[in-house]
């Protein structure tokens, strides 16, 4: 005897989050039942494996049948087919685009293309994340891209009106059209070690200070492209190496009010020229979108890799940024002090949340 | 020009793509009604067009307004092809009609494609301006209320309930028509959704015409069903209860009721003078005049005329010993040498031999019925019987029908009709209506549906209105004569049933048919009941003999002076109950026999009642009503079913329809065997809500039969089940023997503690023993072929009181025994039982989720025996009823209630089950708190609970109000927007454990744009009620028939996929029709059809689904309560403290 047609339909539309969860995390109805009878949930229920393989399918139909409405989650909210609370509803679609962190560090930064997406078997096997959820999570990224990518005002209120997410998720998802849109490099071995967390949080300080609704919120633009005029502008804060009296007194000043407070006094002084060209130099190259895309690598390398091998510690570097930045402001030959706060204060706030102890 | 309907189409939102290029819609819509169609200007490119439109007009007759369906069909634009319909919606604007319920339709509703499903949404506003008309020969019945709740509705009074009223209506299905060949399925599926919407509004208002006639106002406990009789047409049919209904608020109605008798004494003269009534009604047919005043006459004559009605039936026995007769089918007086005679006498052993077969009713109406359906059906046989097998059949039934039809049409007299049948569909009752409860009554019938073919009918069919231009009576006119004689037959069956156990009414009342090919069968129950006159013609005391003397005979209209003498007894009996009612302790007197003991109808063994000691009651109780409110109960009750299947060769035409019914009689008394045998191992002692099922297939009967057992304190305790081996010397057959009773005896403890059962124990003395022989044996067999004397002698060789004797004869006794044990009760936490309420249960929380489940089993074994399918029936519903468990694990402790079961067999080997329920969470603390184990705080409570509930009886229960601290989280699931406050928090706190992203689901709370959604929560439930809530108005019935087809079963998900979108769609159309009526919930709900079929070769599927319910409006008591209980509390507060100090 065999059930051609076993289905359930509630008035209030059934959600298990955990079977939930599986279907999100790309598991077949098999998996997915054997993975809940690993649970134990047959022997807290007294239920049988036909029951469990039964109400497995039912709820993956159901989401199946959900998942063209979580795609515009607004219709999601207003439509009459399926009668879920607003509560659950929420809870939908914050996991429908909820993504994990292992994916997301593979695919951050690079182009959202059909390209891209073909190669989401390896990342699959490198993540071993499977690939069907892979592909939700790819599309997710996507379809967030496409919506946002070219609309006014500011980039999370965007993303929270049109895909209902909570504020934190709206930011990470703000961060990830924002890498994607500049193309950062993300994925070099030597950037491993950082987070998409980090990342974010360095996503976030550049939408904040960089791009051009930082200046202007009235502006007509958005928050996804940096501020070309002010990426120009960078090029002036060149004096500070160019200059070698300036570089001098720099050096100086930062030195005098360091001196004691830092553990790593000597070393710092030693490489202060070298740091101080580093972070210069990136700044004026930046107008380049070469450059923009080696940003973070430029920071690794050029500067957390020479602190790391003399064993700065992250309150040395905290001192050593604060004091380079504010002594540039007692340098009187040194005039473009908005800048340079704005460039400077971004860099602060990425170097401090990449450098890892 | 009675009424005005206004149209106003606003918007559209989430529209299809119909324009691949752009990937946009030119949408526009046209609005039809009747005959008239309106359209709005296009809205160019847009999935979410703003039309705006003016009002659309429509002057239109009122019993148009009545008939037709409101049809607003979405449309894309194109400029070079023919447009493309997007998708319909229909709406019943006949809750409009009625002043008290909605007064404008204005919402979101889904846009319906028989072929896509829904296809976006669309806003309508939709009103009606109705003039009075108060033309007395007018065919509209505007203004007669419907609601489906079978039981006084909870915001109105039952002034008068008067009775039974019937209709049916009949068409050609136009899926079987010529035009079908050619036309697409979508226009297919559309013109028989159109068809059908047509027929029920005709339907609804012919019964309300009825109501009308006999000075109702209201039909409650209305059901209508299909029956899709294939090739011979569509039959829409629908039964009630007419009662005058008084909203409770408005006392101003009170005084005009107070002269009943008067009002009862003008009705024939009211009639008399208007025939027109009923003969320009196209629809009143000849049966208004068919059971006369004086109905004796008619009757006797229609016995004598048809020879084919040879004796079963009481109204053909001469005997003045009345109902007793036929309680015992082997006495002479049944002799009437026909072959039926055989049949009857092979159950004889079931009913003679068990004297005291428990059950006081139902074994003998389940053989009085199957007596009948055979006396139909061998008596053509018998006639026949010399040459073939089934020719002169068809010629008998037809003979049969005309000479019923002739009489109808010589007899002058015309009554009301309520005098026709006592039948009432209601279940639920106001307290004192029902003053005896007899037992379930039930008839059977087998027909055959032959085509009535009409050359005529078939052109016309394809023009838009052409359903309008056929009059019934002088188009088609025979066929649904031939439909009322059927039923008509089965009720007067009903109706002699319940005579036959001193009872002269019906009470939970109910028909069904099952249809196979050409196959129909008929069934008819109810539970025979002795009522108080006082609520069927209201009025007060004095005035109630009056009537009771007035209105009895004329209710039994059965043979005029043997009517009197049949029923003298039974009028001394309850008027002498009239005179005792009040001293009588309530919670008995409806389980008290309401027939003589002395000419008992049947055996059965009979008590001194258990609770006042004065009158007898029987020892087991089935009844198809719910548990009257009154009524004591120890423990809980539980659902019981009992499942049966039997194999049936194929046939043909009558030969078919003869296996079937010689299978009938079988598969009635093994039902009731299991129920029986169910019931005892649960240790209880009767039923309610019964309603046994009987499906027809090509090679198979189906038989299902669910009842939710109870212990009734007023009944006998139940006596165990004892196994009898039938070769006693075997040793080691003994040890099986007494392996497995003992096995029975631990289920029966288990279940006694399971449901708490535990009466008091009384000492035997007390109760008295009215019998000479109080150690009698009641025993149950099996087989029904088994020699009387061998039984005989089994019979005293066993011996222990009250059990039940199981003999196992047979491996078939053997697998039945273990079928007994592998039952599993439900898991820790639930409880399930297919009445309203359960019983012991009474702290229901507002979390409730209905749900509808369907199963479609494939039965894979080629050499079927009647012990596999048994078994493959049985899991099927054993793990249909785990699997419900499984996944509504979450609402424990919860409980299913009004679990309806349904099987269909859509094709050989294929069983298909839809189960319909709702899970309601009750509180397990409060449970403790009324199991009398408080904690020290709860007692404190309780006592201030107690307080509050003495002197404001009425607005307070405090139910609501002390569960809602214990399930904040789960209200929020139902009650959207409003709550999402604080258990936001803990929703999302929950979310915590599971989600990687915790800490954004916290903040989410400050995201707006969730919480203001626009759609509105609408409950549904199949109960008469919201637990939690209070009803505040009744808005009209919701009748809704949908089609669903599709070509792409694969890509659609398989038969699966298919059928869950659709009957979530259906929901999604209840639930937005009953939103723009301004209401927030169904009761009533019911799925009264679900038929499926797939070919899966040709990747089809198609799915029709009938659903109906009432629309209301409920206020959450906590939120009623507000205003009242907080001073009320205040007040009370006080006065508790004083109690306690005192």
């Amino acid at each position: 005897m065999t059930n051609d047609l076993d289905i359930f339909v509630g008035n209030t539309t059934l959600i298990d989050e955990e079977v939930y969860q599986l279907w999100l995390d790309g598991y077949s109805v098999s998996d997915a039942v054997s993975l809940r009878l690993r649970s134990g949930i047959l022997e807290q229920t007294g239920a049988t494996v036909d029951v469990l393989q039964s109400d497995t399918m039912d709820h993956y139909r159901t989401f199946h049948m959900l998942e063209r409405l979580l795609h515009t989650p607004s219709k999601l909210i207003h439509q009459l087919h399926f009668q879920i609370p607003p509560s659950r509803q929420a809870m939908l679609i914050e996991r429908y685009y909820a993504f994990d962190e292992a994916f997301v560090r593979e695919v951050l930064g690079k182009k959202l293309s059909k390209g891209t997406k073909k190669d989401l078997d390896d990342v699959s096997t490198k993540t071993s994340i499977t690939l069907k959820s892979c592909r939700r999570q790819f599309d997710n990224f996507k379809r967030v891209f496409k919506v946002v990518e070219e609309m006014r005002g500011s980039l999370v209120e965007n993303i929270q009106q049109h895909f209902l997410l909570s504020d934190r998720l709206a930011r990470d998802y703000a961060a990830i059209v924002f890498f994607a849109n500049s193309r950062f490099e993300t994925g070099k071995k030597k950037l491993q070690f950082l987070t998409f967390e980090d990342f974010a949080y360095c996503a976030e300080q550049m939408i904040q200070n960089w791009t051009l609704g930082a200046v202007d919120s009235n502006v007509d633009d958005m928050d996804v492209d940096l501020d070309k005029e002010f990426l120009q502008e960078l090029k002036e804060l060149k004096v500070l190496i160019a200059d070698k009296d300036l570089l001098d007194l720099h050096k100086s000043l930062v030195c005098t009010s360091l001196r004691g407070k830092i553990s790593v006094y000597n070393e710092m002084e030693a490489n202060f020229k070298n740091l101080s060209r580093a972070l210069v130099n990136m700044a004026s190259k930046l107008i380049h979108t070469k450059d923009v895309r080696d940003f973070f690598i430029d920071l690794v390398e050029k500067f957390i890799e020479p602190c790391k091998s003399d064993k700065w510690t992250l309150n040395d570097v905290r001192l050593f940024l604060t004091q380079y930045t504010t002594s540039a402001h007692n340098l009187d030959a040194f005039r473009h002090q908005a800048l340079w706060d704005r460039y400077m204060s971004t860099i602060k706030s990425c170097l401090l949340k990449m450098y890892h102890d | 020009m009675p009424g005005k309907l206004k149209v106003k189409i606003v918007a559209g939102r989430h529209l299809p793509v119909m324009d691949r290029a752009s990937d946009l819609t030119d949408a526009f819509v046209e609005v039809k009604f009747g005959n008239t169609t309106f359209k709005t200007d296009v809205y160019p490119k847009s999935l979410n067009p703003q039309w705006n439109s003016e009002w659309f007009k429509f002057e239109v007759d009122d019993e148009d307004l009545q008939d037709e369906p409101l049809q607003i069909t979405v449309l894309d634009h194109d400029t070079y092809s023919a447009n493309d319909a997007i998708g319909k919606v229909y709406i019943d604007i006949d809750p409009l009609l009625y002043s008290e319920a909605a007064t404008v339709i204005s919402g979101w509703f889904p846009i319906y494609d028989t072929i896509h499903g829904i296809r976006g949404e669309i806003n309508v506003v939709v009103k009606v301006d109705l003039f009075n008309d108060l033309n007395r020969f007018r065919q509209s019945s505007c203004g007669v209320k419907f609601f489906c709740t079978t039981s006084i509705p909870k915001c109105y009074r039952a002034v008068v309930i008067h009775g039974f009223v019937e209709e049916l209506v009949v068409n050609e299905d136009p899926e079987y028509q010529w035009i079908d060949r050619i036309r697409t399925p979508r226009a297919s599926n559309e013109a028989r959704q159109r068809l059908i919407s047509l027929m029920s509004g005709e339907l609804q208002r012919k019964i309300g015409l009825k109501v009308l006639e006999m000075r109702g106002n209201a039909v409650v406990g209305y059901l209508q069903c299909f029956d899709l009789e294939g090739e011979s047409g569509l039959v829409v049919r629908a039964i009630g209860t007419v009662c005058t209904l008084d909203k409770i608020s408005n006392t101003a109605f009170l005084p005009a009721c107070n002269s009943p008798s008067k009002e009862m004494k003008e009705i024939p003269f009211n009639e008399d003078p208007n025939p027109n009534t009923h003969s320009s009604g196209p629809s009143t047919p000849l049966k208004n005049q068919t059971y006369s005043f004086s109905p004796s006459k008619s009757y006797s004559r229609q016995s004598s005329s048809s020879d084919t009605d040879l004796s079963l039936t009481p109204k053909t026995a001469p005997s003045p010993q009345g109902p007793r007769i036929f309680l015992f089918p082997s006495s002479p007086t049944l002799s009437c040498g026909s072959p039926q005679l055989n049949k009857s006498c092979l159950l004889l052993p079931g009913s003679s031999l068990n004297p005291l077969h428990s059950s006081h009713v139902s074994p003998f109406v389940l053989r009085k019925s199957v007596s009948f359906t055979e006396e139909l059906l061998l008596a053509g046989m018998g006639s026949g019987s010399a040459g073939k097998e089934g020719g002169p059949f068809k010629a008998l039934l037809r003979q049969q029908t005309q000479t019923a039809l002739e009489q109808r049409e010589g007899s002058p007299h015309r009554f009301c009709r309520r005098r026709e049948f006592p039948f009432f569909t209601l279940t639920a009752f106001p307290p004192g209506f029902l003053v005896h409860v007899g037992g379930v009554v039930s008839a059977r019938s087998v027909k055959l549906l032959d085509r009535i073919h009409n050359p005529a009918f078939v052109g016309i069919m394809g023009n838009t209105r052409s359903y309008k231009l056929l009059d019934w009576n002088s188009f088609n006119s025979d066929e649904p004569e031939t439909r009322d004689a059927w039923w008509a037959e089965i009720r007067q069956e009903i109706k002699s049933h319940a005579k036959a156990l001193g009872c002269h009414a019906v009470v939970g009342y109910s028909e069904s048919t099952s249809i196979c090919e050409e196959v129909c069968i008929l069934s008819a129950s109810g539970t025979a009941a002795v009522l108080n006159p006082r609520f069927l013609q209201d009025g007060t005391m004095e005035g109630c003999l009056e009537q009771r003397l007035s209105w009895q005979p004329g209710f039994f209209s059965i043979g005029s002076e043997k009517g009197e003498v049949d029923f003298f007894p039974q009028n001394q009996d309850s008027s002498s109950l009239l005179g005792i009612e009040e001293t009588s302790p309530p919670g008995c007197g409806f389980f008290h026999i309401p027939y003589d003991e002395l000419n008992m109808p049947f055996p059965a063994h009979l008590t001194y009642c258990y609770n006042c000691r004065k009158q007898k009651v029987p020892d087991v109780l089935f009844t198809t009503i719910d548990l009257p409110a009154e009524a004591m109960v120890i423990g809980k009750g539980c659902l019981i079913q009992a499942r049966l299947c039997r194999l049936k060769k194929k046939a043909q035409a009558e030969a078919n329809a003869t296996s079937i019914s010689n299978l009938l009689p079988f598969m009635e008394y093994e039902v009731h065997t299991q129920l029986m045998n169910k019931l005892k191992l649960k240790g209880m002692n009767a039923l309610f809500g019964l309603r046994i099922q009987i499906t027809v297939g090509e090679n198979m009967l189906m038989g299902l039969a669910s009842a939710t057992g109870v212990y009734l304190t007023a009944l006998p305790t139940p006596g165990g089940i004892q196994i009898a081996g039938k070769t006693p010397n075997d040793g080691a057959y003994e040890q099986h023997v007494s392996h497995m009773q003992k096995k029975i005896n631990d289920t029966i403890a288990k279940n006694k503690e399971l449901y708490e059962i535990n009466p008091p124990e009384i000492p035997e003395e007390i109760i008295g023993s009215p019998f000479p022989e109080p150690r009698q044996r009641s025993r149950l067999l099996r087989s029904q072929s088994e020699s009387s004397d061998e039984v005989m002698e089994l019979d005293l060789s066993h011996g222990k009181k009250d059990a039940f004797v199981l003999e196992i004869d047979d491996t078939d006794a053997m697998e039945d025994v273990h079928s007994l044990l592998t039952d599993v009760p439900p898991p820790p936490g639930f409880y399930s039982c297919n009445t309203e309420i359960m019983p012991g249960i009474n702290n229901w929380t507002s979390d409730i989720q209905m749900f509808t489940s369907v199963r479609v089993s494939r039965l894979s074994n080629i050499n079927l025996t009647n012990q596999t399918l048994n078994k493959n029936f049985n899991d099927l519903c054993e793990n249909l009823l785990k699997s419900l468990y499984f996944k509504l694990r979450s609402m424990i402790p919860c409980c299913l209630c009004h679990v309806n079961f349904t099987v269909a067999l859509p094709e050989d080997e294929v069983i298909q089950i839809t189960v319909t329920a709702v899970a309601i969470t009750f509180d397990k603390n409060q449970a403790l708190q009324t199991s009398k184990v408080p904690a020290e705080k709860t007692l404190q409570r309780a006592s201030t609970d107690n307080e509050e509930q003495l002197q404001f009886p009425l607005e307070l229960c405090s139910d609501p109000l002390v569960s809602q601290p214990f399930s904040p989280a789960k209200e929020v699931l139902e009650n959207a927007g409003s709550h999402t406050g604080i258990p936001a928090a803990q929703r999302a706190a929950s979310l915590d454990k599971a989600s990687p992203l915790a800490e954004g689901h916290l903040r989410h709370r400050s995201v707006p744009s969730c919480t203001n959604s626009t759609v509105s929560v609408v409950k549904m439930t199949p109960l008469s009620f919201i637990p939690g809530a209070k009803i505040t108005k009744y808005l009209g019935i919701i009748n809704m028939f949908f089609i669903r087809e599709t070509t792409s079963l694969r890509e659609e998900g398989g038969v699966s996929g298919f059928l869950h979108a659709f009957i979530a769609e259906v929901f999604a159309m209840v639930r937005a029709h009953v939103a723009a009526l301004g209401g927030n919930a169904v009761v009533s709900y019911i799925m009264k059809q679900c038929v499926f079929m797939e070919n899966p070769n040709k990747n089809q599927a198609q799915c029709l689904i009938n659903v109906s319910g009432d629309a209301v409006i409920v206020v959450r008591e906590s939120e009623l309560e507000m205003v009242p209980v907080q001073p009320s509390a205040a007040v009370s507060q006080p006065a508790s403290a004083g109690d306690v100090t005192t």
